[in-house]
């Protein structure tokens, strides 16, 4: 069993070409990271807004978790069979999924930042404006640093979930690692399905090391005994 | 000087926070709000600052209507000190006290070296400012908090709580230092406590509030012992106040003079009494027993350290503790920490009888102002 | 009888099979986050490695896990038991943490009294921090439900028979009624998880009642 897994993964056909290893794995990356970027430019100003504001919190709190419930799955099929008959070539594949990948990206990112903001010390809010920062100053020079170890871990468990979903959106025709589970399915392939499966477990692993060393380089050495992820 | 003139807050109709309060805090000395909780006294402090804006009423910080100075930019000119001290916790200890000058538009250079400068100015020198709000103590990190405050030399300073939650040792040391500071810096200081053991201990005028935020007596430490206005502010001072009262009275007392065993030298006369044994320089260092010195030198050892030392010229409350808390009944006085004498409590009592009670009935509200406290 | 043009018989054999999918290891992975938790808790070395191990479980995408069971477990790829498996191993690395934390947040004067009046380690565990930790334990594992839930539906890509079997079949006929009613189903059962726990929260935390009260 092991020996068939290796025997596809060392193989150098797999290595080649447009669906070769090393181009799915960078299409994965390719594809999570605009998923990542767009849901971060839609839930880091609500989170901060809210976070900042105190407004709509008990909203925000609901839809994320009411968004935990949905099941990816479904609302990849409802996104591709609404959209794929309007959208021709490349785009048919990568919108439908882009777009389910960013809208279930976005409860993790938002719920980190928003958790993020309120957490930060009362008594620092209240020096920081009391000293006479304006709103925007004690945003981005108290709240935002002070918040990062959550928006951090935020920003983590979104590309987690935007890299399995991506997997998973192999079925509906997305490029990256998930092909080769589905294509190794879909031609009873175990050997292909096992050894994209290490795959995509290895990348999510690699970018979760790489998120996190970034976290520790932006987060103040002040803030390391807190908010640990 | 800061004007309140006819202060009221109301978070819900009807029911006042603070209730047409009327207050001066004059300029050099430290003005103390005291008071129960719910006696609007912080509100009254965030009023100030516009942390908090009032209902109606104004407040002048030097004639200037505190309203129409955009709230951020009041704020930058007054220091303010709170409870936990609010300390930003992903900042080094220098770069938050650099704070309020790079808020003003200093240069780095500029501020870093002001920073260095107050953090010394709060005993908290070198090393300190590389470190992390998180590696401090509590009255460390208040410490900090204080020397914020100083960092952009501001005429006034609020501080609402600010030893509250330290521990007792800590609290009385940063307490002196605020003394210290101020008499330094001549800077304007309205206090919030709850204490009125530290409201008396460092206001030159103390404000007490009831509850609903009404003033109850506005008047110097001593006036509020002498004479509480009301059953309120009576129970409020608490018990002892007669005795606490003292440590606000000066008169003069009989000095005896004190002949003294030198530390290191044997006694050289019997006696049955207690000797006060001096160092080389005259200084007091504690009473000795002459059947336990015997025939050597006066050694360490043999000092009893009993009792109390006051300055010749010091409050009478300090005078009749040292010669109450001295073994032999003759009571310490110094000079410079040079020995002085000693005073006898008989006649430091007969002083405080003929000596007249405080006067000045104290005047509710500012008209009071030129009653000056004294400093304990 | 039918809605959107899906038999609501089969879809609700689906979500039988569906519940038990998602709730049996969330049972499971209580069981087993109680003792991790703990240790983690108790031997502070233990805390990171526990908690960043537990954590790295939750890294591995969902099919990947599915696919890769079977060779790791030796069973068949349609073989429930790696649903089962894999959401459990989903559930300890949600849960760990929140274990360790909520058994962590019990106030130290508590466990020393309890120590003091003569409680030994294991019956204090049960008499006193597990009780304490109920409410933070609780709001653990109502994350890791409504994530079960909607994890456990993926596993209709290896053809494993639940809910999601819904949403391959309306897919492969471009049919979205079947579609819709999977979802719908789905988001239903994770409320119904969500009230269970909520409910047996309740009765396990009367002092909690009271003081709102």
């Amino acid at each position: 069993m092991i020996a068939t897994i290796w025997a596809w993964l060392s193989d150098p056909t797999n290595w080649a070409g447009a669906g070769g290893i090393p181009a799915q794995s960078l299409e994965h990356l390719r594809l999570s990271l605009i998923a990542l970027l767009a849901a971060a430019l839609v839930a880091v100003p609500i989170g901060l807004y809210v976070g900042h504001t105190g407004r709509g919190r008990v909203v925000l709190v609901n839809v994320v978790s009411a968004f935990r419930a949905i099941p990816s799955l479904g609302v990849l099929f409802i996104a591709a069979l609404l959209l794929l008959p309007h959208l021709r070539g490349n785009l048919a594949f990568e919108l439908p999924s882009l777009i389910v990948l960013a809208v279930l990206g976005i409860p993790p990112i938002l719920s980190g930042v928003y958790a993020g903001i309120e957490q930060v010390d009362p008594a620092a809010r209240d020096a920081a404006r009391g000293m006479g920062m304006t709103g925007w100053q004690r945003l981005w020079q108290v709240e935002v640093p002070c918040a990062l170890p959550l928006i951090c871990s935020g920003l983590r468990s979104s590309m987690m979930q935007i890299i399995a979903t991506a997997t998973i959106a192999a079925v509906v025709g997305l490029g990256g690692l998930g092909r080769f589970l589905i294509d190794g399915q879909a031609n009873r392939k175990y050997d292909e399905m096992a050894g994209g499966a290490i795959l995509v477990a290895l990348l999510a692993l690699v970018v979760d090391i790489v998120f996190s060393l970034v976290q520790r380089a932006v987060v103040s050495p002040g803030l390391a005994s807190r908010g640990r992820t | 000087m800061i004007r309140l003139e006819g202060v009221s807050k109301e978070y819900a109709a009807g029911r006042p926070a603070v209730d047409n309060l009327t207050l001066e805090a004059a300029t050099g000395e430290i003005t103390v709000l005291v008071g129960p909780s719910g006696c609007g006294k912080t509100t009254s402090l965030r009023m100030i600052n516009r942390m908090i804006e009032p209902t109606s009423g104004r407040i002048l910080i030097d004639g200037r209507d505190t309203a129409r100075v955009p709230a951020a930019t009041l704020r930058r000119d007054i220091g303010y000190v709170i409870q936990h001290a609010g300390l930003f916790p992903h900042r080094t200890v220098l770069h938050n006290v650099m704070t309020v000058p790079r808020l003003n538009g200093w240069g780095r250079a500029r501020a870093e070296a002001r920073a260095r400068e107050v953090l010394e100015m709060v005993g908290l020198p070198g090393d300190f400012g590389r470190r992390y709000p998180g590696q401090l103590s509590g009255g460390q990190q208040q410490r900090v908090g204080v020397a914020r405050a100083l960092a952009s030399d501001p005429s006034v300073i609020l501080m609402d709580e600010p030893f509250s939650a330290v521990d007792p040792v800590a609290r009385e040391g940063l307490q002196d230092d605020i003394l210290r500071l101020q008499a330094e810096l001549g800077t304007t200081i309205v206090l919030v406590t709850h204490d009125i053991d530290e409201a008396i201990k460092l206001g030159h005028r103390v404000a007490v509030l009831r509850q609903g935020g009404v003033l109850a007596q506005f008047s110097s430490p001593a006036d509020l012992l002498a004479h509480p206005a009301d059953d309120f502010v009576a129970d409020f001072v608490g018990r002892d106040r007669g005795y606490r009262a003292l440590s606000f009275q000066h008169a003069d007392v009989p000095v005896h003079p004190e002949e003294p065993v030198r530390l290191g030298q044997p006694l050289g006369r019997r006696s049955e009494e207690w000797l006060l044994a001096v160092d080389d320089g005259s200084r007091p260092q504690g009473w000795v027993v002459p059947a336990e010195v015997g025939e050597g030198p006066v050694r360490v050892e043999h000092l009893h350290r009993a009792g109390t030392v006051a300055p010749v010229d010091g409050a009478l409350r300090a005078l009749l503790d040292a010669a109450l808390s001295s073994p032999s009944g003759r009571g310490v006085v110094v000079r410079d920490g040079v020995l002085a004498g000693t005073v006898r409590a008989q006649e430091v009592l007969s002083v405080i009888q003929q000596a007249p009670r405080p006067d000045g009935a104290s005047i509710q509200g500012p008209e009071s102002a030129s009653a000056t406290g004294q400093r304990p | 009888m039918t809605l959107l043009g899906t038999d609501l018989g089969e879809v609700a054999e689906f979500a039988a099979q569906h519940a038990y999918l998602a709730g049996v290891p969330l049972v499971l992975g209580l069981l087993i986050s109680l003792p991790l938790g703990w240790l983690a808790l108790r031997r502070r070395w233990l805390y990171p490695p526990v908690i960043a191990g537990t954590g790295l479980l939750y890294t591995i995408p969902s099919l990947a896990l599915f696919v890769l069971l079977p060779g790791i477990l030796g069973t068949q790829i349609l073989d429930p038991v790696n649903v089962v498996v894999a959401m459990t191993l989903y559930t300890i690395a949600l849960l760990t943490r929140t274990v360790a934390d909520g058994l962590g947040s019990v106030p130290d004067h508590v466990r020393q009294a309890a120590t003091a009046m003569g409680y030994g380690p294991v019956r204090r565990f049960f008499a006193v921090e597990l009780p304490l930790a109920v409410p933070v334990v609780s709001a653990g594992l109502r994350v890791a439900a409504v994530s079960n839930v909607s994890i456990v539906s993926v596993a209709a890509l290896i053809g494993v028979s639940q809910l999601g079997l819904l949403f391959t079949d309306g897919f492969s006929r471009s049919a979205m009624g079947p579609i819709v009613v999977g979802v719908l189903a789905c988001v239903l059962l994770a409320v119904l998880f969500d009230l269970l726990i909520l409910a047996v929260t309740r009765v396990l935390t009367p002092w909690l009642r009271a003081v709102r009260a």
